[in-house]
């Protein structure tokens, strides 16, 4: 990578002198700099502000740091704006979700990819278009089901419907992703007695566990995301997800405290901040197998 | 499609019935492995597309169920349509942003990946970083560029004033229409473009090495590689980001509903923003149900388009 960076090469080529030189050497990185910057102010001031007090926003005296930062937002939103609340909600959702999700898309994933089906492509095309279905499209009838059995206002019924998230592309990835791994261990595990099942869970998913970890970090993301089904599926307070819960914090006053939204924002994007610094790698694979094939 | 019939049938007796048995039960499987994601799938699209369908030519309120559900024909389509409702701009606000916001949003993407598919240190990391706006959920990403355009104590105003630059105490959101669709194309394209990038960049990875190396010798200059190599050998990729892109504009709704509400007025309502209205404000399942229809037939339709430019090449 180092060997091969721009402005090595051609030091005689280069008719500028000092700064501008230097620019025409290393414009790809200045460029890709400035755009950085831009993509991540909002994050840093959203940040900063999150420990603005309340008074310097209600005299319009916000600067790029805060003058005298505090803890108090966070203090105040997580215990009197109950998002610890909200922050659990979106957790079960989340694992529930992701769950059902592990299950049925291993499941699909392996057959799709292992047993010769007919009707494969059918199969598959149905499952991808079902990720594009229009979400509003489904919040009448699917409220109405919930109403009568039941699975209003429920986890369960948010996890349930959340499932149109995630069980296309899991189904989709893994799919792909078992497809690549070597089919011999199998065959040779079968020609020893065991039934696809059991080769399915004995010798594929240990061999899968990176396949299974990305379509894990890609499901809980997709569903940590979701606002739509929250609005329209959850009633009381006390149940709403994350998200929801910020944009009702923002509406429940004539005007918006941005010391407290900043805050529940930083508190509600930093496990997604930090699972995906942590697994970049494998999002970016998941992300061009899942959408390039 | 059943495959491996080198051999003629009847030729060999024995083994073949064994092969066919062993066929059909791995078929059986099959299907039931398959069957759980797919009866959930239906469940939770194919069965709303029918109850629509058929909400859609009946009354259905649900905050009159005294009213029953007679079939009504064609009125909910014709409400949804007609000048008075209001709602027929919901359509073109819709079909407007999207025409607006695909082109700019891939283009955008389409140069940060060209940059990052540049030799150079530290891409990286850049890479990772940008994927930071993709993964937070929509609303935040609203509510983000709510508090940076503040005309008082946003990001946006402190900047602009701190550079003596024009706009700052812009009223962003509320009272200007152009203005108000500005602030959500930015939210959107700040969340979307890593997306475009990330899976552009794959594409272009792909991309043989030896064909810029052949380009070079020919003479071909910057821009003429990237119309005769680049352009055509990332079109797969390229057509991938834009279906995914135009099937999630023609459908935004968290960030209408975060960052304006549909207003001012009804100046931003998308499709799903009064798809939502009529079901769960109104309580009207057959309004609802007509928009649900439309929304399913316009995703179809440009689907569909977009099936046909695939086709050629591939």
């Amino acid at each position: 990578m180092t060997a091969l960076s721009p402005g090595t090469g051609a030091p005689q080529a280069s008719s500028g002198r000092g700064p501008l030189r230097w620019i025409r050497a290393h414009w790809t990185a200045a460029a890709l700099t400035a755009i950085l910057v831009l993509f991540l102010l909002p994050f840093y001031w959203v940040f900063a502000h999150s420990f603005e007090s309340a008074a310097q926003f209600a005299r319009n005296q916000v600067t790029l740091w805060p003058s005298h930062p505090t803890l108090s937002n966070y203090y105040t939103v997580l215990v009197r704006d109950g998002f610890t609340t909200a922050i659990l909600s979106s957790l079960i959702v989340a694992s529930i979700t992701t769950a059902i999700t592990l299950v049925l898309g291993s499941l699909a994933g392996y057959a799709l990819s292992r047993l010769r089906i007919r009707g494969r492509g059918v199969i598959l095309g149905f499952v991808i278009l079902a990720g594009f279905f229009p979400l509003t499209a489904m919040m009448g009838p699917l409220f109405d089901v919930m109403a009568h059995t039941g699975l209003l206002n429920t986890y369960l019924g948010l996890s349930i419907s959340d499932l149109v998230y995630t069980l296309p592309f899991t189904t989709w990835l893994l799919a792909s992703l078992f497809g690549q791994l070597p089919a011999e261990i199998e065959e040779a595990a079968m020609v020893d007695g065991c039934g696809r099942l059991r080769v399915l869970v004995k010798v594929v998913l240990p061999l899968a566990a990176p396949a299974m970890a990305t379509a894990t970090i890609f499901s809980f993301i997709l569903v940590w995301s979701d606002f739509a089904f929250s609005l329209a599926f959850l009633q009381s307070s006390n149940r709403f997800t994350a998200p929801l819960a910020i944009i009702m914090l923002g509406q429940s006053k004539y005007q918006t405290f941005y010391n407290y939204t900043d805050a529940a924002v930083m508190i509600t994007a930093l496990p997604i901040l930090a699972l995906v610094l942590i697994a970049q790698r494998r999002i970016v694979s998941g992300l061009t197998s899942g959408a390039l094939r | 499609m059943t495959g491996g019939q080198v051999t003629s049938p009847g030729a060999q007796t024995r083994p073949k019935p064994r092969r066919a048995r062993r066929r059909r039960s791995e078929q059986r499987l099959g299907y039931a492995m398959v069957s759980p994601a797919v009866l959930v799938l239906l469940a939770i699209t194919g069965f709303p597309l029918i109850y629509n369908l058929w909400n859609s030519f009946h009354y259905f309120n649900l905050l009159q169920p005294e009213n029953g559900h007679p079939y009504v024909g064609l009125s909910n389509y014709r409400e949804f349509f007609s000048s008075g409702s209001g709602l027929a701009p919901a359509l073109e606000h819709t079909l407007a942003y999207t025409a607006v916001s695909v082109p700019i949003e891939v283009a955008l993407g389409l140069g940060i990946a060209l940059l990052l598919n540049r030799p150079a240190r530290g891409h990286g990391l850049a890479r990772s970083l940008l994927l930071l706006p993709w993964a937070i959920p929509t609303v935040l990403s609203a509510t983000v560029w709510k508090t940076m355009l503040d005309p008082q104590t946003g990001g946006v105003d402190y900047l602009l004033g701190a550079a003596h630059l024009p706009g700052a105490h812009t009223t962003w959101l509320g009272t200007s229409t152009l203005l108000s669709w500005v602030s959500v194309l930015i939210a959107d394209t700040w969340q979307v473009v890593p997306f475009c990038s990330v899976v552009l960049l794959a594409g272009l990875q792909g991309i043989p090495r030896d064909l810029y190396d052949a380009a070079a010798l020919d003479g071909a200059g910057g821009w003429g590689t990237f119309r005769r190599v680049t352009l055509p050998l990332l079109r797969p990729a390229l057509l991938v980001v834009l279906v995914f892109r135009t099937l999630s504009a023609l459908l935004i709704f968290d960030i209408i509903y975060a960052m304006t509400g549909g207003g001012p007025g009804t100046a931003t309502t998308t499709l799903s923003y009064v798809d939502w209205h009529a079901f769960l404000v109104d309580g009207d399942f057959g309004l609802g149900g007509a928009i649900a229809v439309v929304m399913v037939v316009v995703a179809l339709l440009i689907a569909t388009v977009y099936r046909l430019l695939l086709r050629p090449n591939t």
